[in-house]
């Protein structure tokens, strides 16, 4: 079970990003964040690993305590997290298997990374990357595959990290709606076989339905809905795209 | 998770490790490579190092403390050190942006001209600033001068050519854009090329300027101004605090003036 306990953050600039927010997420919940662009949901995910530092409140992990008590216990809890780009951030000169294998260096020392990872790290990649069907191209230079397969490839390099939790921010934001919906069915069904724990930002709606168990609704770094996917009807969502109008024909 | 294929997995592992044995190679060669021009230049020799300790302790200890008694006498020389600089880069920018359009393949008017302005930017970065000041001190006497002619042609040769580079670069679609417009070809490269090339022609003035200030310095070694001539009228005379002295001077300038840059820099970001 994760949990944010009144985490809020206000960057530098005085922009109010997120206003005290609590959430807990279930263990083997896939849960939706759901709301226009500048709603605080890409603050709200990283806030989840502590890629940002929440100006106020805390993240606590079930039996493990607050993943801030120190550098150590971020990193640790960073190695059980794994977290997916809307920009995949791949290295795009690096082949898909050296992308995937990124995901494996954390588990050894800084030392041993710089060379060959042991063949049991390469086998858990390969295996990663057969799971999102690109053992084929597992050679190939990231870069020379087509969007949605660069986000598999971002897919497969969190799973390679053998996470309890997945955080997806946009994770199909960049894609065209029908790679976009394929590449989100992946990720659900590689979370629902593995019992990952999964927090994915979207703004299509549609995508939410189909897919979550637990939507939260966000506008202006607050939540204004939390419920089940089939409970989100019209005037939540009018309440929620209100600030984003042509969002609500797109979707 | 039934996905193990195992078979298919070693393929690739055998395949993905013989191309790392080949890369090993590679960086193998290049290591005996660079261990065989250390031992060739002294560098592995520790014996020239462990005699050369006394020397070094005795210039040293007569270069401390730095002596900044004559500092009046250098701020001209400084002053006219930054001034060849600012003039050096100011002539070749001057004569590298016509050649550049020349030496860029979208923008030559033919081959000919590609191939001889190529080779005119090469023959100018082959030849070292120091022997152009000497040659350009016989032809004009000394002073500050020969050190900017020396310091303007050398420099072209390297900002020609990546004036050039930065123009081969350009995106094409504007390119098409003015000539669908009915633009000549010198608003094509007036109103369509430099535009887009600009910020990387001012990085490459900015940096090569900073560069030429460091390079004007020597330049006064061989009698083409500046304060490279203090430093070395005092060395002849063996005054190593003064040496030290006018180093210090030196890097206190090169310090200002690369802070200058980046400041330029970030103002036309």
């Amino acid at each position: 079970m994760l949990r944010l306990h009144g985490v809020a953050m206000t960057y530098p600039n005085g922009v109010a990003a997120v206003l005290p927010t609590s959430i807990s997420v279930p263990k083997g919940q896939f849960l939706v964040l759901l709301g226009p662009s500048g709603a605080g949901k890409s603050t709200l995910l990283r806030c989840m690993n502590g890629l940002v530092k929440p100006t106020q409140g805390d993240v606590t992990v079930e039996g493990r305590g607050s993943i801030f008590r120190s550098g150590h216990a971020l990193r640790q809890h960073r190695r059980r997290t794994g977290m997916i780009f809307q920009q995949h951030h791949l290295i795009g000169r690096l082949s898909a298997l050296q992308n995937v294998l990124i995901g494996r260096v954390a588990a050894h020392g800084a030392l041993r990374s710089m060379l060959p990872l042991p063949r049991a790290d390469r086998l858990i990649a390969l295996q990663s990357l057969e799971r999102v069907g690109l053992l084929d191209r597992a050679l190939d230079r990231a870069d020379e595959l087509s969007g949605g397969q660069q986000q598999r490839i971002g897919i497969a390099r969190a799973m390679a990290q053998r996470p309890q939790i997945v955080l997806a921010d946009e994770p199909v934001a960049s894609l065209d709606p029908a790679s976009g919906e394929k590449v989100l069915a992946d990720l659900h069904r590689i979370c629902r076989e593995d019992g990952i724990t999964a927090i994915v930002s979207l703004h299509q709606v549609e995508l939410a339905r189909r897919f979550a168990d637990r939507v939260i609704g966000l506008v202006g770094g607050r939540i204004v809905f939390e419920g089940t996917a089939s409970q989100l009807g019209q005037t939540i969502l009018e309440q929620i795209y209100t600030a984003a109008p042509s969002r609500m024909e797109a979707a | 998770m039934s996905y193990a294929t195992p078979t298919r997995y070693d393929a690739i592992l055998a395949r993905d490790g013989s191309a790392q044995i080949r890369r090993a190679g590679v960086i193998l060669l290049v290591v005996i490579l660079i261990g065989a021009a250390m031992s060739l230049t002294g560098l592995l020799d520790p014996q020239r190092f462990a005699d050369a300790w006394p020397a070094i302790k005795q210039l040293a200890s007569e270069m401390f403390p730095p002596d900044f008694k004559r500092y009046h006498s250098w701020l001209r020389p400084l002053a006219d050190t930054l001034a060849m600089s600012v003039a050096g880069t100011a002539l070749a920018v001057a004569l590298s942006l016509p050649l550049a359009l020349f030496a860029a393949h979208n923008t030559t008017p033919n081959r000919i001209v590609y191939v001889t302005t190529r080779a005119i930017l090469n023959l100018l970065r082959s030849i070292p600033e120091l022997i152009m000041g000497i040659i350009f001190v016989a032809m004009v006497g000394f002073g500050a001068l020969p050190g900017v002619l020396a310091v303007g042609l050398h420099s072209v040769g390297m900002i020609g050519k990546f004036f050039a580079e930065s123009i081969e670069h350009v995106d094409p679609k504007p390119i098409e854009a003015a000539r669908a417009a009915g633009a000549s070809p010198f608003q094509v490269i007036w109103h369509a090329v430099l535009p887009q090339a600009m910020p990387q022609l001012t990085d490459t003035t900015i940096y090569r300027w900073e560069y030429n200030f460091r390079a004007s310095t020597v330049l006064g070694a061989v009698g083409a101004g500046g304060i490279g001539f203090e430093l070395i009228a005092a060395l002849r005379v063996l005054e190593y605090a003064q040496v030290s002295a006018i180093l210090i001077c030196i890097l206190i300038c090169v310090t200002i003036v690369d802070g200058i840059g980046a400041a330029l820099r970030n103002y036309l970001k």
